[in-house]
């Protein structure tokens, strides 16, 4: 977590004889992914799973950033949404006998396609009402998993969910698996921070500056608007693939409405549009609350109040506090993004 | 027939509570641009809070709702206002909207921690019995939940139309700009249309809490049904809303009777899709036109 924002790294890139393509942000994920693959030695069995389940939904958080931060859309549907990748990877793996990989691209594709269709009659009126939509959406896919017992079980919901494993290595280890969670989240924040410095992600991030200015450069932003949310959803789906083997047992209480909220907050906590925010979003939402134990469900209501707070004072969230921190570390003013 | 006459009356005492929470939603969301995720949470609050005074003080029913009520409006009409709304608005819509999802989260949570877990009895004003119409058997609460909820909205009606006051709020509401210049106090006007919609919820939920019970998470359902409410009817229009509210809640009761129990919920859910493909406007809305 040093460099939280990717012109603050602009000297570093010149001091070292790096690649043009290469900027802090990358380098901050390749050193976490390198810290992350040790970090576990020692640290037991369930400390090894708090961080596994930290970066399952950091990739969740980092969909709903590509939706919230860089496209400026409200979606309340991403926790139903990692319902929808959970329930299918499980299906497929325990029942089908698919194998992981395979489950996991139709999970994505899945949640891809359902976020098309539901995004596109939202958006054709006003961004706004794609909240509604997904709000109902999300009770509508709780509705399922809770009622359709011969396929999700019900409120008993659905265990025995193995584990991948890798060329034949068998993954069924906390370790081993935590190891392949550090890969897949590795790649999946690599393609998206691809994706944002590509003219595609910026003209995107353009409409969220400034739609009405957006739209007269010839973006096409209704379509723009819905593929950010179809693929920040498809991550979704890839987090629930990723979710359903680290807890091996999925009921459909993580995947309500008020989860997706929770998700939203861990978006605005860690500094939505910022490609690291999602991780430090994360950190305070899933792993924070593992620490402070003794505070309960308290912490739900801790957490709420620390992102008003924050919405207040720096509306940039935890990222934006770090930039502006570096900003006055190293002198410089503090950079509009 | 008989059944059939049942349903309808207890679908338009439901109905009745969504539009008086999505009239509320509407009208600050005018005047303000807020979108108050936690409209439902409005409904839920102000029953716990009155168990709440009466369980802490002591206090007899009466002096326990007027405890509950005055402290439900001055925190979650003014105090709302005062110190979410203001110092968010400059910052844009979103930042609010998710600032009003975080304090559905706290109220939801500070209603479970705070008070109970389980569903707590809530005195009724009327007797809970039935009476029998055409052969139906009609229940009295719902009758008064009719009556006492468009009592509550003509004097609205009347108050946004026919006096001084509501026409000033109408105007704040339509163009706040013009509104100024006119030498209407806007700021008085914006506070003014929370503190109603606290009422509205306060209304509400006096009204409902004795049949749901109050519950911590009673706000989920309520909350959603005026959001669909609300954009059935036509998000800028009180009348909208109160349309809005009835549908939902004739359409949830008659889903429920003759369709699926358990996917009750998915029918209006069905309504706010269909509405926003055919009629997004709603459908007492009119077009709003683009501005640059």
């Amino acid at each position: 977590m040093t460099a939280p924002a990717t012109h603050s790294a602009a000297p570093a890139a010149r001091r070292l004889p790096l690649p043009a393509f290469v900027d802090g942000t990358l380098l901050t994920l390749i050193a976490a992914a390198v810290i992350l693959w040790f970090a576990p030695s020692g640290m037991g069995r369930y400390g090894t799973y708090v961080l596994s389940l930290w970066l399952v939904m950091s990739v969740a958080v980092m969909g709903l950033n590509l939706t919230l931060g860089y496209a400026g859309l409200k979606s309340l549907a991403q926790a139903a949404f990692m319902g929808i990748g959970a329930y299918a990877t499980a299906l497929l793996t325990s029942k089908v006998g698919l194998n992981w990989y395979a489950s996991f691209a139709i999970s994505g594709l899945l949640t891809f396609a359902v976020g098309l269709v539901l995004g596109f009659p939202a958006l054709r009126v006003k961004a706004h009402y794609l909240a509604f939509v997904t709000l109902a959406f999300s009770t509508l896919i709780w509705l399922v998993l809770r009622n359709e017992q011969w396929l999700t079980g019900g409120v008993f919901g659905l265990s025995n969910i193995p584990r991948p494993s890798f060329f034949g290595l068998k993954l069924d280890g906390a370790l081993p698996f935590h190891r392949f969670v550090v890969v897949v989240t590795f790649l999946l924040a690599v393609v998206l921070w691809w994706m944002i410095r590509s003219p595609w992600g910026r003209a995107f991030t353009a409409l969220r500056e400034n739609p009405i200015r957006a739209a007269s450069l010839g973006i096409d932003t209704r379509m723009y608007t819905l593929l950010a949310f179809a693929i920040g959803s498809a991550y979704a789906g890839f987090a629930g693939a990723l979710y359903a083997p680290l807890v091996e047992f999925i009921d459909p209480s993580p995947f309500s409405l008020s989860q997706s909220f929770f998700l939203l907050l861990m978006v605005v906590a860690g500094g939505a549009g910022y490609l690291l925010g999602p991780f430090i979003g994360a950190l305070l939402g899933v792993v924070l609350p593992e620490w402070l134990r003794f505070a309960g469900s308290l912490y739900l209501i801790i957490f709420a109040a620390i992102v008003m707070l924050l919405l207040i004072a720096c509306p940039q969230g935890m990222s934006g506090l770090l930039e502006r921190g570096w900003a006055k570390l190293t002198g410089k003013k503090e950079g509009a993004r | 027939m008989a059944e059939f006459l049942a349903y309808l009356i207890a679908g338009i005492a439901t109905g009745a509570i969504y539009a008086l929470a999505a009239i509320g939603f509407t009208l600050v969301w005018q005047t303000s641009q807020t979108i108050n995720f936690a409209q439902g949470e409005f409904v839920m609050l102000p029953a716990v809070l009155v168990l709440l005074a009466i369980k802490l003080f002591g206090a007899p029913i009466w002096l326990g709702a007027l405890i509950g009520i005055a402290a439900f409006i001055l925190i979650f009409g003014v105090g709302f206002k005062l110190t979410i709304v203001d110092p968010m608005i400059r910052h844009g819509v979103l930042p609010l909207a998710i600032a009003t999802m975080a304090l559905s989260i706290i109220m939801k949570e500070g209603a479970k921690d705070g008070f109970s877990a389980e569903a707590q009895k809530f005195p009724s004003f009327v007797p809970t019995e039935t009476i029998s119409v055409f052969g139906a058997a009609i229940s009295l609460q719902h009758v008064a939940i009719i009556a006492v909820a468009f009592g509550v909205i003509g004097l609205l009606q009347w108050f946004v139309g026919g006096t001084r006051l509501g026409r000033q709020m109408q105007a704040t509401a339509q163009n706040p700009t013009v509104a100024r210049i006119l030498g209407i106090p806007v700021e008085r006007m914006v506070l003014l249309t929370f503190v109603i919609n606290a009422a509205l919820a306060v209304v509400a939920s006096v009204l409902i809490s004795p049949i749901y019970l109050a519950k911590f998470s009673n706000g989920e359902v309520i909350g959603l049904f005026a959001f669909i409410a609300a954009i059935v009817g036509g998000f800028n229009q009180v009348r909208g809303a109160l349309v809005g509210g009835l549908i939902v809640g004739i359409v949830d009761s008659m889903a429920a009777a003759y369709i699926s129990t358990s996917y009750r919920l998915a029918v209006p859910l069905v309504l706010l899709v269909v509405i926003i493909l055919v009629k997004p406007e709603g459908l007492m809305g009119r077009k709003e036109e683009r501005r640059v």
